[in-house]
């Protein structure tokens, strides 16, 4: 009947994900998937994947051509700050490819690690290993499915657990609405090894924070929620264990020096997750817990 | 032939009817989702699922209409569709998990599972349609302005369902109570048919 248009999710958020200026030079490719249209841009040595939703392009990743490992995002560096309370993962889960970004990073700074990224979008993997320098492999796979099922039959299968889980799968819009329930989580927790970290990729600002935070903070337990001023991404950080402000600048010192081809200030990060971590909570933890029975994380994102 | 009521009260048991179609339409994307997730081939699935049942509801309830058309017996699809409904807030998580295990594929996983889930109740649902043309329909001649009305009515529902089902009811309530809304919705309608009498 009339239900086509609903693949694609209803209401459209107005939210940039970053604060890069998607203004640029060059088209490079265009792509319309089974999902979104894919374009990749270029501006100078900058080349960005953006899901192009009617006229508010919004950049998904981004690389310096002339500086491949420098992360371009604030929110990708504060990913890296999962490696603080797991510095050596053996096994990482990453939900929503994009440019590759992450799983290229990990896999070159930890050289035995086995890595399993899921996307839903084909043409995502086409173009990151195309445009952005991704290569599936024997330790780095690519699973083309929705992330839902193949946490599900993980869990199913009894897969050995994962000691860093990154969730970063966006759709034009935000975070797809069965990706961000109780039951996804609790499917996650099981999958995540004593010593493992979880990091979710959010936006710091939405109506959807509340009810978005009540849900991790229900099945996690503590979470960080780790903001910086120029971004509008929040990370929501689940550590294994409590840690002391010393602990974590020793982590962060013996990172340092790996860590700066990519960028990232890890030093000062540590700093900054102490600080987020002894923050009161600044969201109503009586938001209703979304779940597959409630989950209207679009239409709330939208309000 | 006809109280006066009884051609409005057949063209707002269609409008109904359509309202329920499509927001079960809708609720079966949500339904499916934690196990098969919301790629195009769930949705696929469902719009298949959805489309062949129909065709089998409209072809059914068109020679059903043929055998003593009464009000009654037309309220009775509304009966059993509540029946076939209801069951699916305690069954469609058990049935999923098992199809689930079964079948890794999740194309055919989602087929199947929808074919389950909602086949049966669709097609009883798409029996009100060609029935209530019949219990309209008065001469030949104004056949075709009847069924217009009619699909006028039970397509301004559906569009409705949609609407209201993925734009409100999912920020009010939990996907459960929706279904159970739905269903109880069916039972009254069979009911009102019940207590309406009707001289044909």
């Amino acid at each position: 009947m009339h239900l086509t248009h609903l693949i694609a999710p209803i209401l459209l958020g107005v939210f940039l994900l970053n604060s890069l200026p998607a203004s640029a030079d060059r088209v490079l490719h265009r792509e319309q998937s089974l999902y979104s249209q894919i374009v990749v841009r270029q501006d100078g040595s900058i080349i960005c994947l953006q899901f192009d939703v009617r006229r508010d392009q919004r950049n998904q990743s981004c690389m310096n051509q002339r500086a491949p490992k420098e992360m371009v995002f604030a929110y990708t560096k504060m990913t890296m700050t999962s490696l603080l309370f797991t510095p050596e993962p053996e096994r990482i889960l990453i939900v929503g490819l994009g440019g590759g970004t992450l799983p290229v990073a990990f896999a070159d700074l930890l050289p035995q690690v086995e890595i399993d990224s899921i996307e839903v979008d084909e043409a995502v993997v086409g173009v990151a290993e195309e445009f952005f320098g991704y290569r599936s492999t024997e330790r780095m796979r690519t699973h083309v499915q929705d992330a839902r099922v193949w946490v599900k039959r993980a869990v199913l299968t009894n897969t050995r657990p994962y000691d860093l889980i990154i969730l970063d799968a966006f759709n034009g819009e935000y975070i797809p609405e069965h990706l961000m329930t109780e039951e996804f989580f609790l499917d996650l927790k099981a999958l995540l090894s004593p010593n493992g970290t979880l990091a979710a990729n959010t936006f710091s600002i939405s109506d959807l924070y509340d009810a978005e935070s009540a849900t991790y903070e229900h099945v996690f337990g503590d979470i960080i929620s780790f903001k910086l001023p120029e971004s509008a991404n929040r990370l929501v950080l689940v550590p294994p264990t409590e840690f002391s402000e010393a602990e974590l600048a020793t982590r962060a010192d013996q990172l340092a020096t790996r860590l700066t081809p990519y960028r990232v200030p890890i030093q000062k990060y540590a700093k900054l997750v102490v600080r987020a971590r002894d923050k009161a909570p600044d969201w109503d933890r009586n938001a209703r817990v979304l779940t597959d029975q409630y989950a209207p994380a679009n239409l709330l994102q939208a309000r | 032939m006809y109280t006066p009521l009884v051609g409005p009260l057949i063209y707002s048991l269609a409008f109904t009817g359509g309202f329920v179609i499509m927001s079960l339409e809708l609720l079966g994307g949500r339904v499916l989702a934690p196990y098969f997730g919301s790629s195009i081939y769930v949705w696929g699935s469902i719009i298949t699922v959805f489309m062949l049942s129909l065709a089998a509801g409209y072809l059914i309830g068109g020679s059903w209409s043929v055998h003593e058309p009464r009000l009654k017996k037309f309220g009775l699809i509304f009966l059993a569709a509540a029946l076939l409904l209801g069951p699916l807030i305690f069954f469609a998580e058990p049935t999923m998990q098992w199809i689930f295990i079964r079948i890794e594929d999740p194309r055919y996983g989602s087929l199947i599972a929808a074919t389950i889930l909602f086949m049966i109740p669709t097609i009883i649902l798409g029996m009100i349609s060609p029935y209530s043309v019949r219990l309209l329909i008065e001469n030949v001649q104004e056949s075709g302005r009847t069924a217009g009305r009619l699909y006028f009515f039970s397509t301004l529902g559906s569009s409705l369902g949609t609407l209201m089902t993925s734009f409100y009811f999912v920020l009010w309530f939990e996907v459960n109570q929706i279904l159970t809304g739905l269903t109880c919705t069916l039972v009254v309608l069979w009911a009102i048919t019940y207590l309406t009498k009707d001289k044909l």
